[in-house]
């Protein structure tokens, strides 16, 4: 025989159980987005009703923020992020901005944002679980390297393969080592572009591959004896950044439009004039 | 050997008929209870609305299969640096529990260093020893300045140094005061008696912590990945990277345990013989 305590215990776990299961919170459908839906702050459904809340790392860095305060408006990506609002019928009071790491920013999880720009690069593999925009920047990955580096001054992709190079973790710069250099000795991956600069000081890593405007920026304002070695030649359809929304999100064919419009004003080209100017020039790895 | 075979008397077969049916009938229960509980859960987690995205983004057969060869070649690494930062850390950890019981007031200054070393480390986060070893040190540009692997693996054995000091220091001191008299009054000197009497059981007795203290050391390897090093935890962050899906994680984190299984078995086994002994069992 089953003594009853064990019985009860069954019972109250089962119950205690089927109660959990019961409250699963159901989630209400999301609004199919009509292929009419006009895309102003009125018909827009945002997080919170006449905000627009944009998310990107912490911190964020130069070019693509000033001050690491997404806020002034100040950096191609906030500069951009305010240019889509405006668009959108948002004005300048109406924009949120949150902070959201990488990993959380691409979770199943439901999302905290709005749209996060925080120089993602569309990939297929990654359209399958988010949504993105359509490209705000058309993005090359570059190596810089101390001048006293044995990689200074190389010409081609193969003068790189010996080298030990390293890249932030979770970055296409990670790939464009393992895809077009095929290096012969393992890349280096860094928690964030701080480390991996560190490393480059101290000679731990001969050369650091980064987005060309971020190579800019280190070259010009934060190493002083570190150089451009070149940028990777474009393999294949060109790299893009976008705006990542939450799969499925009824925000993306309106934030793609106004990308769109920006694009067609010319005012994506003059900011990036204004803030990413000088990534003309740098000498392109064969 | 008695050539009678042994005949239970009827008393006894009934008891070990009901002993029979009583483990046959446990065993039944919490078979039923399992089943119960587990299908519960099943219902509650596949039920969920949100259950399908999950299961893609976390469970993915396909994403598992790419991303396994490069995950089992950062376990590669997590395995070589645990057995070296194993071994480092219990003679570190031996060396400093011996340092701090020593006795007699010419030996202060050492007892006070070695107190103030695990005072020290067992407070730092291993995240910052890290940092300062590996990205520190290095900007010294010192001649013959050891590759980034054996300077995150210094920073474990440090760290991981600190604690096990104090477990064996506990087990040291666990062993009875009259031990030691008697040791030292058959003539052995304190060398000879902390060699031959206190330590042998001193170590047996801590045995279950100090095995503890080195699979939470299997877990903490990884972080030298924040260095450059590509480990089990850092492949599968790049290859979630890549796909903004999270089956890597799972991967890794299902040959983490399995890494882990051996080691805790052994920790249970030792446990258990320990326990036995103490209870005079």
């Amino acid at each position: 025989m089953v003594s009853t305590p064990r019985l009860l215990a069954l019972a109250a776990a089962g119950s205690v159980l089927l109660a959990v299961s019961a409250c699963a919170p159901e989630s209400a459908p999301a609004p199919q987005p009509t292929a009419s839906a006009a895309c102003d702050k009125e018909s827009l459904v945002t997080r919170t009703p006449g905000k627009l809340t944009i998310a990107t790392d912490e911190p964020a860095y130069q070019p693509w923020f000033v001050d690491d305060k997404p806020d002034n408006g100040e950096g191609f990506e906030s500069a951009v992020a305010y240019a889509v609002a405006e668009k959108l019928g948002y004005s300048r009071a109406d924009v949120v901005w949150t902070r959201v790491k990488f990993e959380t920013a691409v979770a199943p999880g439901p999302k905290e944002f709005d749209f996060d720009i925080n120089q993602f690069s569309i990939t297929d593999e990654r359209k399958r679980a988010v949504d993105f925009s359509a490209p705000y920047y058309l993005v090359r990955q570059s190596v810089i390297a101390l001048k006293s580096s044995p990689i200074a001054g190389k010409k081609s992709l193969a003068d790189l393969r010996d080298a030990k190079l390293g890249a932030q973790v979770g970055t296409t710069s990670y790939q464009a080592i393992t895809d077009l250099v095929k290096p012969t000795v393992e890349p280096q991956v860094y928690n964030s572009n701080d480390d991996a600069k560190k490393a480059l000081q101290n000679g731990q890593i001969d050369g650091l591959v980064v987005d060309l405007p971020t190579a800019f920026y280190i070259t010009s304002a934060e190493i002083d004896d570190a150089v451009i070695v070149g940028q990777f030649p474009q393999v294949g359809s060109p790299e893009a950044f976008g705006l990542l929304l939450d799969k499925d999100s009824p925000l993306t064919g309106c934030v793609s439009g106004a990308i769109g419009q920006l694009s067609g004003d010319g005012v994506l080209k003059q900011l990036e004039q204004q803030w990413l100017a000088q990534v003309a020039g740098a000498p392109e790895l064969t | 050997m008695s050539t009678l075979t042994h005949d239970p008397s009827p008393a006894q077969r009934a008891r070990d008929a009901y002993r029979r049916r009583q483990t046959v009938l446990s065993v039944l229960v919490a078979a039923a209870s399992t089943a119960a509980i587990g299908t519960l859960l099943a219902v509650a987690v596949t039920g969920a609305p949100g259950w399908d995205r999950v299961r893609e983004s976390f469970l993915d057969p396909e994403i598992a299969r790419d991303a396994l060869p490069r995950v089992l070649t950062g376990l590669w690494l997590n395995v070589r640096l645990l057995v070296c930062c194993a071994i480092g850390a219990l003679l570190l950890g031996l060396l400093i529990a011996v340092l701090r019981t020593l006795r007699g007031p010419v030996f202060f200054p050492i007892r006070a260093l070695a107190a103030g070393y695990t005072y020290t480390f067992r407070g730092l986060p291993l995240i910052i020893v890290l940092y300062v070893l590996t990205l520190g040190v290095p900007g010294l540009r010192l001649q013959g300045m050891p590759p980034v692997l054996v300077l995150g693996g210094l920073a474990l054995v440090l760290t991981y140094g600190g604690y096990l000091a104090e477990v064996f220091r506990a087990g040291i001191e666990s062993v009875h005061s009259s031990q030691l008299a008697a040791a030292r009054s058959l003539g052995l000197t304190y060398r000879q008696t902390m060699r031959h009497v206190v330590l042998p059981q001193a170590v047996r007795r801590v045995a279950p912590p100090l095995l503890n203290d080195v699979v939470a050391l299997q877990k903490d390897v990884g972080l030298v990945s924040l260095a450059g090093p590509i480990d089990a935890v850092r492949a599968a962050q790049i290859a979630t990277a890549q796909t903004f899906n999270y089956t890597p994680y799972i991967v890794a984190g299902v040959l983490f345990v399995l890494l882990a299984i051996p080691l805790i078995a052994v920790t249970d086994q030792v446990t258990l013989r320990a326990a036995r002994r103490q209870s005079g069992g």
